[in-house]
């Protein structure tokens, strides 16, 4: 059943992209669809059976690479932690991959896309249920890959190749981070298999080594350096520079890989490797703070951004940000469970999205449209339905998990939990006032759009809005349904079995009343006040931006991380190598090298060659030179 | 096993040559055809030959040892699992080169067979000498087919590059030529079996080390003495810049783990830092030329420095995963870089141009080359998946464990590679199709799929199944160490490691 689940994907792609144009369009979609879909089906059972009977079970598929002491296979694990990305993964994959067939009905390339959709799938299904170090990493490079092939789906956009190669090259950097990660592990342990390097953990918590001059505990190297990837591949704040950019591909790319499964992979990583964070407070402590700040900074850019996708995309970068700084903070658990919500309600939102650009032809700017609801009425209640469950409106699925991880983080109890809950809180009032400007923006108001007639408005096919539909189902109840199973109740926790390791059992203790109600009464008062500022009295949000100018250019340039990148690493790089080229290659290496020896030896032999004139008495006045030297030289002696 | 089947391999294809040169006719296909069959047999005997190999011992296999010079000097030959991968990797690159010259090569086709088929020879008469006097001998003969097909079928600047060449790699040589005669004097022999056995006395190493360290660093090239390969290549007819990057290259990295390892242990261990800096310098500096680099040959020679830096930094890091990465590394790029010479050759032939701007949007006008084309730019960067992945992973995991801060800057070289091949992908074949004679251009036809697949396959299957290269070269690599650290204990006990 593992082996089936994972090649159908694989083999979905491989008929859709070598032989899509013999089977022809519709044939590739249906294929990819369908493949795709039996793979959830079956990760479906999977959960089922780790649910009800603790199922677990880890199949070699081959070896991979077997060099000295270096022993690595191609594996399949499965357990809690896998299953749950299994479901994740498969699932949202398969209602894109249904959701595309209405959405690319114009593109010219469709089995192509399916194609690289499907192996998307297959790359991070390797990924989740390796059982190994490198496989993870393979898994990890493949969705990066397939990211790259799909953010630059449109090949002839110049900004959508840049935003292509930019994802792959930051990503780079965290996987530098994870190489290094992984080379540590091997270099520790002698292995990259899980269970061994997890078993021989506690042998080494004391370890120091000597890096730079300075005592490092190995143990916190580790972990700094899988964050470091797991930053890259999540978009977390400094490595996060891609992700809105890379919203220049088609939607439901946006809604798979850049919403639901391959940002969250960063997470994953770590909640897998749960057993050696453990034993590093320092970068726990460490994931909070990238965690918090990521959540806030991406909160504060969301709510001036005017482009529909990339609000979406910096809401994601800053739910991500929730989810780290819940493993931050210890609970594990709590961050997979908001892994889960947020997998469903922000694919929801992202092809909620894209079903509006669809009506509006590919306009993506809020200003451009409004009043929209009764032309785009199922559209606008799923879209609804996902902005209830994101911002965390009581007893929808985001409720369950977000203030789950704030109330974790303040059960923490330390001064690093506390300010992580301060901020949670503060954050979620933002996500509340930026989700609903984009709904009140897109929907409401007064229609802004002057290339297309309000009448010529509809609404998407069928096909588009099954999925959406699906995914709301899952957004209003995921929460309320999986709570008990992802968290537990009063402590007790049998789902996670041996997959998250805690040093010490979770807090049971119940949270002051205040912190629980706090967040939900924010998130409900939010709503009129947004529906004031971006409906009622729109001149407000415009004053407001005037008297701050500073503060709003801040954010409207996304705190400037893009110029100050440009600044500091491309056009130094390209100066640097422009250098290297024309001044030490051509100036100094060929002119003193190559060039220059021959040079030397040309004008040696030119004036050699002048000696011989031809002339007989220069001859002779040579020789009488040379011999009254010589003389003079054996007379001394 | 009596029949000289190492002498055949490196005979053959000179008989070929000779079949070329006493034909009538200079310009007709059939030369082409003798020349293809001759290395397609070459091809077939070496896959006979890894089959015949038996891996799991590191003494040398199909030994020849014939007297040539008297007491001086015998003809010896034979392999052991580091040199039949690279004998394999001339003998399949051959036929390809052989094949591609169809559109590339207009005058003397005849003579520029001849030239190829004679360096295939030299090549592998190269991976399997046993003896320095006949190492050296085909070494530097490689030389001369590579400088003529330079000299006669390159570019404008031809001349020009052709003597840089030549020029730097004489000089290099002339010093190992120089080691060689001392070691006769000091040792009394040039049997590199026996001078395993006997070890070379510490206090000649170094500059003996040094001597040879000459010859091998321009060859591979290293920086700072790499300003050749460019303008070789850029020059080179496309067959040419093949053989360059793919075969004439590797031997200097062959020869690093066969002589300066093999013989010089002590001394390698002292110049590990040197050779780590050279590497690390190569990595970054190359990668940060490639970036601005304009033309597409220039963009592929100089990441082919920043790759063989990671080889040398490989095989100086003394571990198992250090040397066996840097084989692999070496055999993935010969496959890499030569097929991405052959993609650049591709649309050379059609636009006779090298020059990056003159292309772009070529995805909607050639398809199947724009997926063979993103392929190998993939295994040039190292994606998991492809065997460029595996030497380059095993290389820094070898690094790593041999000193921290050394991989970690290496790592960085992974970054700017990604960063100048995708760009160069993208400029070339993504965008918007704007110079209009690109229109006119037909896809790849049936050689040019055949060569390029034909070397596709194996990048991919041996990034996901390494095991065979990997089975192949395990026991030579490991007695190699092992002789290397027992050497050091008894010779060096202070630099022990």
């Amino acid at each position: 059943m593992e082996f089936t689940l994972l090649f159908l994907p694989l083999l979905a792609s491989i008929i859709s992209g070598f032989f899509g144009k013999f089977i022809g369009d519709r044939n590739s979609e249906i294929i990819t669809s369908v493949f795709v879909s039996i793979s959830a089906l079956l990760s479906l059972t999977l959960f089922y059976q780790v649910i009800v009977n603790g199922y677990e079970s880890n199949v070699i598929v081959a070896t991979w690479i077997n060099s000295g002491t270096l022993d690595v296979n191609w594996s399949i694990k499965v357990d809690a932690l896998s299953s749950v990305m299994l479901v994740v993964v498969t699932l949202v994959s398969s209602l894109v991959h249904i959701y595309s067939i209405g959405y690319m009905s114009h593109d010219p390339h469709k089995p192509r896309f399916m194609a690289y959709l499907s192996l998307f799938t297959f790359a991070m299904l390797t990924l989740v249920t390796s059982d190994n170090f490198l496989q993870l990493f393979f898994g990890w490079e493949g969705v990066g890959l397939c990211s790259y092939f799909l953010i630059g789906f449109w090949y002839k956009k110049d900004s959508a190749n840049a935003a292509a190669i930019k994802a792959f090259v930051v990503n780079r950097v965290g996987d530098f981070g994870l190489a290094l990660g992984i080379f540590l592990i091997f270099y520790l342990f002698g292995t990259v298999n899980y269970s061994e390097v997890f078993q021989q953990i506690p042998q080494i918590i004391d370890k120091e080594l000597l890096f730079l001059g300075m005592h490092i505990k190995a143990i916190d190297l580790i972990c700094i350096l899988l964050f470091i990837g797991a930053m890259g591949k999540s978009a977390q704040i400094l490595l996060h520079t891609w992700l809105p950019d890379a919203m220049e591909g088609p939607t439901p790319v946006s809604a798979l890989i850049h919403a639901a499964t391959m940002v969250t992979a960063g997470v994953f990583l770590i909640v897998r490797c749960s057993p050696i964070f453990e034993y590093s407070p320092l970068t726990l402590n460490i994931i909070t703070v990238v965690g918090m700040t990521t959540a806030f900074f991406a909160a504060t850019v969301a709510l001036v951004q005017t482009d529909i996708k990339k609000i979406i995309a910096y809401s994601t970068c800053s739910q991500l940000g929730y989810m780290f700084f819940a493993v931050g903070v210890g609970a594990y658990n709590v961050a997979m469970f908001h892994l889960f919500t947020h997998a469903f309600f922000k694919a929801l939102l992202f092809l909620g999205s894209g079903s509006v650009i669809h009506s509006f032809k590919d306009e993506q700017d809020i200003n451009q449209m409004g009043a929209v609801y009764k032309k785009l009425p199922y559209t606008w209640i799923l879209m609804i339905i996902g902005t209830l469950a994101l911002t965390g409106f009581p007893f929808l699925s985001g409720f369950y998990s977000k203030d789950a991880i704030i109330e974790f983080a303040y059960l923490r109890g330390n001064t690093v939990g506390y300010y992580a809950a301060g901020v949670g809180i503060l954050t979620a009032l933002l996500t509340s006032i930026y989700s609903w400007r984009l709904i009140f923006k897109t929907f409401h108001g007064t229609y802004n759009n002057k290339k297309i007639k309000i009448e010529e408005m509809h609404e998407s096919p069928l096909v588009m809005l099954i999925p959406l539909i699906v995914l709301a189902i899952g957004a209003i109840f995921a929460g309320f349904l999986f709570k008990d199973l992802f968290i537990g109740h009063g402590g007790e926790n049998q789902f996670w079995g041996e997959s998250i390791k805690f040093l010490n059992p979770l807090s049971t203790d119940h949270p002051p009343l205040w912190i629980i109600l706090i967040t939900p009464i924010l998130v409900l008062l939010s709503i009129p006040i947004a529906y004031y500022l971006f409906v009622k009295n729109k001149e407000l949000p415009n004053q407001i931006a005037e008297s701050n100018r500073p503060l709003y250019n801040f954010l409207v340039n996304k705190w400037y991380f893009d110029e100050l990148y440009d600044i500091i690493f491309i056009q130094s790089s390209k100066k640097i190598g422009l250098f290297f080229w024309k001044t030490i290659d051509i100036k100094i290496i060929d002119k003193f090298g190559p060039d220059g020896l021959s040079l030397l030896i040309k004008n040696l032999s030119l004036r050699a060659s002048k000696f011989q004139s031809g002339f007989i008495y220069q001859y002779a006045f040579m020789i009488l030179i040379g011999l009254s030297a010589l003389l003079t030289f054996l007379i001394l002696q | 096993m009596n029949f000289p089947i190492l002498s055949s391999l490196i005979l053959l294809p000179t008989i070929g040559a000779l079949f070329l040169l006493f034909s009538k006719d200079k310009n007709s296909n059939t030369g082409k055809y003798v020349a293809l069959f001759t290395s397609f047999v070459n091809f077939l005997i070496s896959v006979y030959l890894w089959y015949l190999f038996d891996p799991s011992t590191s003494t040398f296999q199909f030994v020849e040892n014939k007297e040539w010079l008297k007491g001086f000097v015998n003809y010896k030959v034979g392999i052991d699992g580091i040199s039949i991968l690279f004998i394999i990797l001339t003998t399949l690159i051959t036929p390809l080169c052989i094949i591609s010259v169809n559109n590339t090569i207009k005058v003397k086709l005849r003579d520029f067979l001849i030239a190829i088929l004679v360096m295939e020879s030299l090549m592998i008469g190269v991976f399997c000498s046993l003896d320095l006097v006949v190492f050296y001998l085909f070494f530097e003969a490689g030389l001369i087919p590579m400088f003529l097909i330079i000299g006669i079928w390159g570019g404008e600047r031809r001349v020009y590059s052709a003597f840089k060449f030549f020029l730097y790699t004489l000089l290099g040589s002339v010093l190992m030529l120089v080691a060689i005669i001392s070691i006769y004097w000091i040792a009394g022999t040039t049997d590199i079996v026996q001078l395993y056995e006997l070890g070379i006395d510490t206090k000649y190493q170094n500059l003996l080390w040094l001597a040879f360290f000459s010859s091998f660093a321009v060859k591979t090239p290293m920086w700072p003495v790499h300003t050749w390969l460019p303008d070789a290549h850029v020059e080179a007819p496309t067959a040419g810049s093949v053989l360059l990057a793919a075969i004439l290259l590797k031997m200097a990295g062959y020869g690093f783990i066969r002589f300066s390892l093999g013989l010089f242990p002590v001394a390698s261990e002292l110049f590990t830092p040197l050779v780590y800096a050279l590497s690390l310098i190569a990595i970054i500096y190359a990668s940060l030329v490639a970036l601005m680099q304009e033309d597409m040959k220039k963009l592929i020679a100089y990441s082919s420095v920043a790759h063989m830096g990671f080889v040398t930094l490989g095989i100086f890091t003394i571990t198992q995963q250090g040397i066996e990465g840097s084989i692999i590394q070496m055999i993935s790029h010969g496959l890499v870089s030569a097929a991405l010479f052959l993609c650049v050759g591709v649309v050379y032939d059609r636009m006779h141009s090298r020059l990056i701007k003159t292309y772009g949007g070529l995805v909607s006008v050639m398809p199947k080359y724009s997926i063979l084309f993103m392929l190998f730019t993939l295994a040039a960067l190292g994606l998991p998946g492809t065997s460029g992945f595996i030497g380059e992973f095993l290389i820094l995991m070898g690094a790593f464990k041999d000193n921290f801060l050394v991989a970690v800057i290496a790592s960085f070289g992974v970054i700017f590679g990604a960063a100048y091949m995708l760009w160069l992908y993208r400029r070339v074949v993504f965008g918007n199709l704007v110079n209009k004679d690109l229109l006119k251009i037909p896809d790849l036809d049936n050689s040019e799929k055949f060569i390029l697949w034909s070397l596709a396959i194996p990048v991919l299957f041996f990034g996901f199944y390494p095991e065979p290269l990997i089975n192949t070269i395990e026991v030579s690599v490991n007695d190699l160490i092992e002789m290397y650290n027992f050497n050091l204990n008894m010779f060096g006990p202070e630099v022990q490691k």
